[in-house]
């Protein structure tokens, strides 16, 4: 499977299908047995590929809540870019500034993480994934954990960032959001792709009856 | 009438007992705190097989009574020819000692801290080095703390062992008074409450510090 500059492309699947752990493989947090996975050329599984370089590119959400909690919404979102990026530190609160701003927690900037809702955490670590002006953004099933009045907001921002024409590769159950704003959806199962095509192919028309039955269920 | 033999000068005699307990306990605390951070953060990180050796020395340090150590310690020194002075094997022996109870407190500090926090973190770019600095031992920090502190205290009061190598800490100063003045209830109740009164600080800065962090959660 192959993404392109700009496109968004969800992945579906049960659960253990392998979703979340390609997307952890992209950023070689998880080593690999076989094959290979490059971004913008580099191969990721390279015993000289420099990862925390990599990792400046390519932003990852995941689904449980992962922020800081001894620093403030700000610090949080400052602390990669003043420390891996040496930005200084008012460089580096203008851009947290916007980030948190833009998802919409430009009033929560003193506040420590304890005291944010689950959505709201989830949007402080899209801004701070965003702070580091990544090429690429992963979204491991950013609103699963979420209470269901919640995941509106989030997945708003997912919007919002995809139309902004960022690269996006979304782990998702919201069909209805992957229907919408994905340029290509992958059927996972087992491990492989089983199925890979535009919204429309996916949705309307799958090919493969495994791909159908599990729309079915999860719609 | 209460009345007493203790003169402004024997009260001197024991702030001087005092003062080298704390030396001890300070220098001790602060390379056995250092020590003990360095092999804590490298047991939670390397496998069990390469830690094999310092674990070992680790636990004989815990193992065997610090008076035990303290008196081979000096007898080896002094048969090695290294000529130091009793207060230089005290503060070396008991630096060893707070290093091996304080490994342990340090890796399970850092083994709280939530595995995908860590991983936010180096997903975000950050070195190991970087991720250990700005947010696993911040983390682990708070949750040490209690532990840590009880430890201080601990050698504090272990440090009274060194009298045995002749250094004359405020226990030892105690007992010279008692011999001398034959009050031994009086003394030991008034060296109890300098122990008090110097270990009450760290005590509490442990509950300042855990007040401040609670007002941010």
């Amino acid at each position: 499977m192959s993404v392109n500059k700009g496109e968004v492309v969800t992945i579906i699947g049960g659960s253990g299908s392998g979703k979340s752990t390609l997307l952890t493989c992209i950023n070689g947090l998880e080593p690999i047995q076989g094959g290979k996975i490059t971004v913008d050329g580099t191969v990721v599984h390279h015993p000289e590929t420099d990862l925390n370089k990599l990792r400046q590119k390519i932003g990852i959400v995941f689904q449980q809540f992962n922020a800081f909690p001894h620093l403030t919404v700000l610090e949080n979102v400052t602390l990669a870019p003043r420390k891996v990026l040496g930005m200084a530190r008012d460089k580096a609160d203008e851009i947290a500034i916007k980030q948190l701003s833009h998802v919409g927690l430009g009033d929560k900037l003193s506040v420590y993480p304890s005291r944010l809702s689950g959505g709201q955490q989830q949007r402080m670590a899209i801004a701070r994934a965003l702070a580091m002006s990544p090429d690429y953004m992963l979204f491991d099933e950013v609103t699963s954990a979420l209470d269901p009045q919640l995941v509106g907001e989030v997945l708003d921002t997912l919007r919002l960032l995809a139309a902004e024409g960022m690269t996006m590769i979304c782990v998702t159950h919201e069909m209805r959001f992957a229907r919408e704003v994905s340029d290509r959806v992958a059927f996972f199962k087992d491990g492989h792709i089983h199925e890979i095509g535009t919204p429309a192919q996916i949705f309307e028309q799958p090919e493969k009856p495994e791909t159908a039955a599990f729309l079915k269920v999860a719609h | 009438m209460f009345h007493t033999a203790l003169t402004l000068n024997d009260l001197l005699f024991l702030a001087k007992g005092a003062g080298v307990t704390l030396a001890i306990t300070a220098i001790a605390v602060l390379f056995g705190t250092v020590l003990g951070t360095v092999f804590g953060a490298l047991k939670a990180q390397a496998s069990a097989l390469a830690m094999a050796p310092l674990t070992f020395v680790l636990d004989v340090l815990r193992s065997v009574p610090l008076l035990i150590q303290l008196i081979l310690a000096n007898a080896f020194q002094s048969i090695a020819g290294l000529g130091w002075s009793p207060f230089i094997v005290a503060c070396v022996m008991l630096s060893l000692y707070t290093s091996a109870y304080c490994t342990e407190i340090v890796r399970g500090g850092i083994e709280a801290v939530p595995a995908v926090t860590r991983r936010a973190a180096r997903s975000l770019g950050m070195t190991w080095g970087q991720d250990m600095a700005n947010v696993t031992l911040p983390m682990a920090l708070r949750v040490a703390l209690p532990g840590w502190i009880g430890l201080t205290l601990g050698v504090m009061k272990d440090t009274a062992l060194v009298l045995w190598l002749g250094i004359i800490e405020l226990l030892r100063s105690s007992q010279i008074l008692v011999t001398r003045l034959q009050e031994p209830l009086f003394i030991l109740i008034l060296v109890g409450a300098i122990y008090f009164l110097i270990s009450f600080p760290i005590a509490r800065l442990g509950g300042r510090l855990e007040q401040r962090w609670r007002e941010n959660d």
